[in-house]
């Protein structure tokens, strides 16, 4: 569905991102892994166009990005960007209907079908009786889950999502990967997740991406990519690794 | 029936009486009814050109207050603020000094005068860190500082009985109203309603962020160009017409919003008739508050609009 081929990004003269190469085919979930400033929203944002890659190309459905229109791109590929605030007040249905712009006619009210999009989504995010609130005046975790339930709005089966899950509690954050994991199996929808939970990320995705200092470091699964050793090396920790008794899956354990 | 079209109907028929009150008021009494020849020809050739432009450069700077406020996201982006006006002044003023009379000449050049304002005070106002609320309105009072003063160097030039005239309608004014300037000012507020109202739910998008808006496929750019254009126009023909009537692009749309909310697609279109209605009535006690005597129609809005924007100042 999407495929960035050795794509390097600059910022003025300098490279932040170096011939990075990631395919996202139908039902999987890639996890963005790395610590600050490896060039993780570096990727994501040049994955959607955001950022135009210096060199290397993107490849979304066959055609390059550069070519397709914004309202096309938007249609097929949805954005959760970390944090967003907005001087005027907007209600937290208006912001999620927002995200039905690319489906819109020329003079954009939206219609009943609309409505009830953004009302699905609002719903599968624990926010039914939201709507009426001001964005400004939620917390940081409802005002996050409101940024998703928009990005669900925009019917998008690729969705690139930037530390979905950093302003929430436990409970929310299984919700969250849950929805787009289910989204996944079921649906056929696609995700790039930045995460800094390895855990979450080691039960959640298909795939593990590792990226340092603005190359990728590793690639793979979780057990190819989060090793002691790995860890060590990019994030400069010690890690302890074994497997949660509940679902086998890898588990990290930092030793402080 | 939905609210807002309630609120539409309210502000035709708002408008249309305005304009009724206007007409059949001045500092000559005339019989709306059953005028005499002198009569006739008060309200044919002076009173009703002049409320009719008046409604006009009303909704044209009013809309074009409401959409640059939506693109730059600041409550206090208005045409006269940002020197956008001044641009168009001096854009007239060129054609009229060194090009006299060739028709058409000053609302083009006012046009032009107007977006290379836009222009520069968007480039000024832009840093690496994004566009603030201050660093905007610095801009402006830079940009209109430094057109005013060649506005001065060029009126130097003029005599003293055209000198006169010039303060007048610098200050905006609608005492020299003609047909030609309502049929023309009647366009680009006809133009820029659908234009810009076209262009109302992205503006919706960008006013959360424009990175924002582009993911969900904006084209940032495209939009931009349109307004900056289409409020260079509207701004254009307004200042060519009546000079520059300061302030109703911040009045009206801020009262439309305490009104309906901050949907642009109300917002835009709301803002046209409400800035026709404003500036109309402002007209009219402009007419007859001191009269024989008149005030130009740009000293009541200002009046107004000069303690709002401090008091929206101090808010953001």
């Amino acid at each position: 569905m999407l495929e960035a081929r050795n794509i390097s990004v600059r910022y003025g003269p300098c490279d932040v991102l170096r011939e990075v190469s990631l395919s996202l085919s139908e039902g999987r979930m890639v996890a963005l892994l790395g610590p600050n400033g490896a060039g993780k929203t570096t990727l994501l944002k040049a994955l959607n166009g955001t950022l135009p890659a210096a060199e290397g190309s993107v490849v979304l459905d066959g055609r390059p990005l550069a070519e397709l229109s914004r309202r096309e791109a938007a249609r097929r590929v949805a954005v959760v960007a970390q944090e967003n605030e907005t001087k005027f007040p907007v209600t937290v249905v208006d912001f999620v209907l927002s995200g039905r712009f690319a489906h819109g006619g020329a003079f954009g009210w939206e219609r009943a079908e609309d409505v009830a999009v953004a009302e699905r989504a609002l719903a599968e995010c624990d926010l039914e009786k939201y709507g009426s609130r001001l964005m400004n005046q939620l917390s940081g975790g409802e005002r996050q889950r409101v940024v998703l339930a928009r990005a669900l709005a925009t019917e998008a089966k690729i969705l690139l999502l930037d530390e979905p899950t950093a302003n929430l509690d436990l409970a929310h954050q299984a919700m969250i990967f849950r929805l787009v994991r289910g989204r996944c199996d079921a649906e056929g929808f696609a995700a790039v997740v930045i995460t800094h939970d390895l855990n979450l990320a080691a039960e959640f995705a298909d795939e593990l991406i590792l990226l340092h200092r603005g190359g990728l470091f590793a690639a793979g699964t979780a057990e190819e990519v989060l090793s002691e050793a790995n860890i060590a090396e990019v994030f400069g920790v010690r890690s302890l690794r074994d497997a949660n008794p509940a679902t086998g899956k890898v588990r990290i354990t930092p030793i402080f | 029936m939905k609210r807002a079209n309630y609120i539409f109907l309210l502000l035709i028929a708002g408008l249309a009486a305005a304009v009724a009150v206007a007409v059949s008021v001045g500092s000559e009494s005339v019989s709306v009814f059953a005028p005499d020849e002198q009569g006739r020809a008060i309200l044919f050739d002076i009173r009703i050109p002049r409320v009719l432009l008046g409604a006009c450069v009303g909704a044209s700077l009013a809309l074009a207050g409401a959409s640059l406020q939506a693109l730059l996201r600041n409550p206090l982006a208005e045409p006269y603020l940002l020197g956008v006006s001044n641009g168009a002044a001096l854009g007239t003023l060129i054609a009229f000094v060194l090009l006299g009379d060739v028709a058409g000449a000053r609302p083009v050049l006012a046009f032009a005068g107007a977006g290379i304002a836009t222009f520069a005070v968007y480039q000024m106002a832009r840093s690496k860190a994004g566009m603030n609320v201050e660093r905007l309105v610095l801009a402006g009072v830079i940009i209109t500082t430094f057109l005013s003063s060649i506005i001065v160097l060029l009126t130097s030039l003029l005599d003293a009985a055209r000198l006169r005239g010039y303060t007048f309608w610098l200050l905006g004014d609608l005492s020299q109203a003609t047909y030609n300037g309502f049929y023309m000012t009647l366009a680009a507020a006809v133009a820029g309603t659908i234009v810009l109202t076209s262009q109302a739910r992205a503006l919706n998008l960008m006013m959360i962020g424009e990175r924002d808006a582009f993911d969900h496929g904006v084209e940032i750019g495209r939009v931009r160009m349109i307004i900056f254009g289409m409020a260079s126009v509207l701004v254009g023909t307004s200042v060519a017409a009546s000079g520059s009537v300061g302030y109703v692009g911040l009045i009206v749309p801020h009262i439309v919003r305490l009104v309906v909310g901050s949907d642009n697609r109300l917002v835009v279109p709301m803002s046209a008739f409400a800035g026709a209605i404003f500036v109309v009535l402002a007209d009219t006690v402009a007419r007859t508050a001191i009269a024989p005597r008149e005030l130009p129609v740009g000293a009541i809005t200002a009046l107004i609009g000069a303690p709002l924007f401090i008091f929206l100042l101090r808010r953001s």
